[in-house]
């Protein structure tokens, strides 16, 4: 009758416990099944790159070229060889990071992906950040308090984000914020002024200005960042704090909320220990998808904000049929939902201790 | 005579639905002393509702009125939120029914004993976990330090609740509320636990409210019992007496058991009687007791 399935030690929540054996082995299918989804990722990118109606020898060579110029270029592309060979050369490729040229902008796609993906990155983070922070606390107040005044205006700030087309509220900001008002900085990551001032160490403005201890670029570059990532930010808002109140309002109705209570704790302690921590788990998923959505999907407002960010790269080369960087960019976009995949496990693993 | 551990008085818990009012508990009136009380009741009877309603923890849109609650002479009904959280776990806790949905799943059984205990005593960390693994020990855990580290879902049904009791009783508490404390647990350990928790009950003097559905089991491990159908007592008769049951309801709960001593060929069906619903309270004769 007596309970415990003899592998309870003490604690279980770091990951090197004493359950440590147990989490190596765990971690090792983590990483077989990382490797498994990372080939499936390349193949899904390859076959595009192939039946694509884009003849790739053509855009490289031009449509003025000889017959015996565009076969020697198809044979130097190897496109001649069996596809399973070509796949394998496709991998090697890019596994040290050589994703061909780019037609459009004429640099190796790598460099162009270094150049535009930090850019994103920053975006997308402190977007998720501003979403986080202000979405999580408005879910959970607005489910303590359902029904209630925050409740009303939380249903209303997420309609509104669900509903209002991005690019519609980006001109508008620029205009109330940028040319009214003058509060924030315009289109672009930074002033003209200091455009190129700040070494390139991560290629986000922000880091690398507190980096180099140039505060006056730091500004800058927070004055032009801080309204397109507050529009990201406000639609991730919309979302996290629609399902952070539908997971606490679970949550609440709960039994153990009944046993917090009769133990004569305030409310307040109620909701942040008891039950949020129980909402952690699905609330990772959900803010993790959400900056994978923000990583490929700020199209509209990178073009708005004339951000120069991946969205807005991979979009122009499809337009010209740059292949090389479409797919380069794709297989980033890939690996960063794979990788948040892997993080959110991760998280799971030390949140809940029934996972395992 | 002294003021009785707790006074109940016409206590009514209201629900404001679509289709009126509906009534969960209409008019109760008890009294708890330092005993074991029995509530019985089916589903629906508002027995739940009347322990949810003594603690303070019937939620909006639910209202509870009350001639008046006392607990130990002092009014306790509509008292402020921060003195009733005094109260709560201190002097009057409560054990639910299914521990795997009682305990909260990502804390250690040992932070929810200690959190329990340290919300109303002041004690360090290291005295909490003391009386954590004192507690645990109290409530015949072979092996109260590696309990202590588990979650709950590491433990069976029976040490669940043998759980909950050890993190409801650790404060201290006068009275405890047990509602439907072994329903969900297996016929093999339910004697156990209820044998653990009586004798916690009894030694420490605490007034029991044993809230059940099972007839048997509250003659078996309470001094009194109240028979409670749609919201009211229709009966109060001590435990002992219950064969001695006047009300056709109470009858009838009794008749619909099986017994192994005669044979029936077809166990009767309770017949109940709308004149039951707001028919007087029956209380024991005079010399019944």
């Amino acid at each position: 009758m007596s309970g415990g399935n003899g592998t309870t030690g003490t604690g279980g929540r770091a990951l090197f416990g004493p359950r440590f054996g147990r989490n190596l082995r765990a971690i090792g299918g983590v990483l077989l099944s990382l490797g498994l989804t990372l080939l499936g990722l390349l193949l899904i990118t390859f076959i595009i790159g192939r039946i694509m109606p884009i003849d790739p020898v053509l855009k490289v060579v031009g449509d003025r070229a000889t017959q015996a110029q565009y076969d020697a270029a198809y044979q130097a592309m190897g496109l001649d060889r069996p596809l399973w060979e070509q796949f394998l050369r496709y991998i090697t490729d890019v596994v040290q990071g050589n994703f061909g040229r780019s037609i459009s902008t004429g640099h190796p796609v790598a460099e162009d992906l270094k150049r535009v993906f930090p850019a994103t990155v920053e975006l997308a983070t402190l977007g998720t950040l501003i979403g986080v922070l202000v979405g999580v606390p408005l879910g959970v107040i607005a489910a303590a308090r359902r029904g209630g005044w925050i409740d009303q205006i939380a249903r209303v700030v997420a309609l509104v984000g669900y509903s209002v087309p991005i690019f519609w509220l980006g001109l508008m900001g620029l205009l109330l914020f940028y040319g009214i008002l003058g509060w924030v900085g315009g289109p672009g990551r930074q002033g003209i002024i200091y455009d190129g001032m700040v070494p390139t160490v991560t290629g986000m403005i922000l880091i690398d200005s507190l980096l180099a201890g140039d505060w006056g670029a730091f500004r800058d570059a927070f004055s032009h960042i801080i309204l397109p990532a507050s529009l990201l930010g406000y639609f991730s808002l919309a979302y996290i704090s629609r399902m952070t109140r539908s997971f606490m309002l679970e949550q609440l109705s709960a039994e153990y909320i009944i046993t917090a209570r009769v133990k004569g704790m305030t409310e307040r302690r109620v909701i942040w220990r008891h039950a949020f921590r129980n909402i952690m788990v699905p609330l990772i998923t959900v803010i993790a998808l959400s900056f994978a959505s923000l990583l490929e999907g700020s199209v509209l407002t990178e073009i708005v904000f004339s951000w120069p960010g991946l969205g807005q790269y991979i979009t122009k080369a499809l337009l010209a049929g740059d292949m090389n960087a479409v797919l380069g960019g794709t297989v980033v976009i890939g690996t960063c939902f794979i990788l948040l995949n892997l993080l959110s496990d991760i998280l799971y693993r030390v949140l809940d201790p029934r996972s395992g | 005579m002294t003021a009785p551990l707790l006074s109940v008085r016409d206590l009514r818990v209201n629900f404001p639905t679509r289709s009126g009012v509906f009534e969960a508990v209409r008019g109760i009136t008890f009294d708890l002393g330092r005993e074991r009380l029995g509530v019985v009741g089916e589903s629906g009877s508002g027995k739940s509702m009347t322990g949810r309603a003594i603690l303070g923890l019937v939620r909006p849109p639910g209202k509870v009125t009350a001639e008046r609650i006392d607990l130990q002479g002092q009014p306790i009904l509509n008292l402020p939120e921060d003195q009733m959280r005094a109260i709560r776990g201190q002097r009057i806790s409560m054990v639910m029914q299914d521990p795997k949905f009682s305990l909260n799943p990502v804390m250690t059984v040992g932070a929810q004993i200690m959190e329990a205990y340290r919300l109303h005593a002041r004690a360090t960390r290291a005295e909490a976990r003391q009386k954590a693994l004192d507690m645990l020990a109290a409530v015949q855990i072979r092996d109260p330090q590696r309990v202590f580290d588990s979650y709950p879902h590491e433990v069976s049904g029976g040490m669940g609740q043998r759980i909950m009791i050890a993190m409801m009783l650790a404060p201290d508490p006068d009275i405890l509320i047990a509602d439907e404390p072994t329903s969900a647990l297996d016929v093999s350990v339910r004697t156990e636990v209820l044998r653990i928790m009586d004798r916690l009950v009894q030694d420490r003097g605490m007034g029991l409210i044993f809230i059940s559905h099972d007839l048997n089991l509250v003659a078996q491990f309470c001094d009194r019992v109240l028979i409670m159908y749609a919201g009211r007592v229709v009966e109060t008769l001590a435990a002992s007496d219950l064969h001695n049951a006047r009300h056709p309801y109470t009858q009838g709960l009794l008749n619909s058991l099986p017994r192994l001593d005669t044979a029936v060929d077809r166990l009767p069906v309770l017949k109940r009687e709308a004149s039951w619903r707001d028919a007087e309270i029956l209380t024991p004769q005079p010399g019944g007791l």
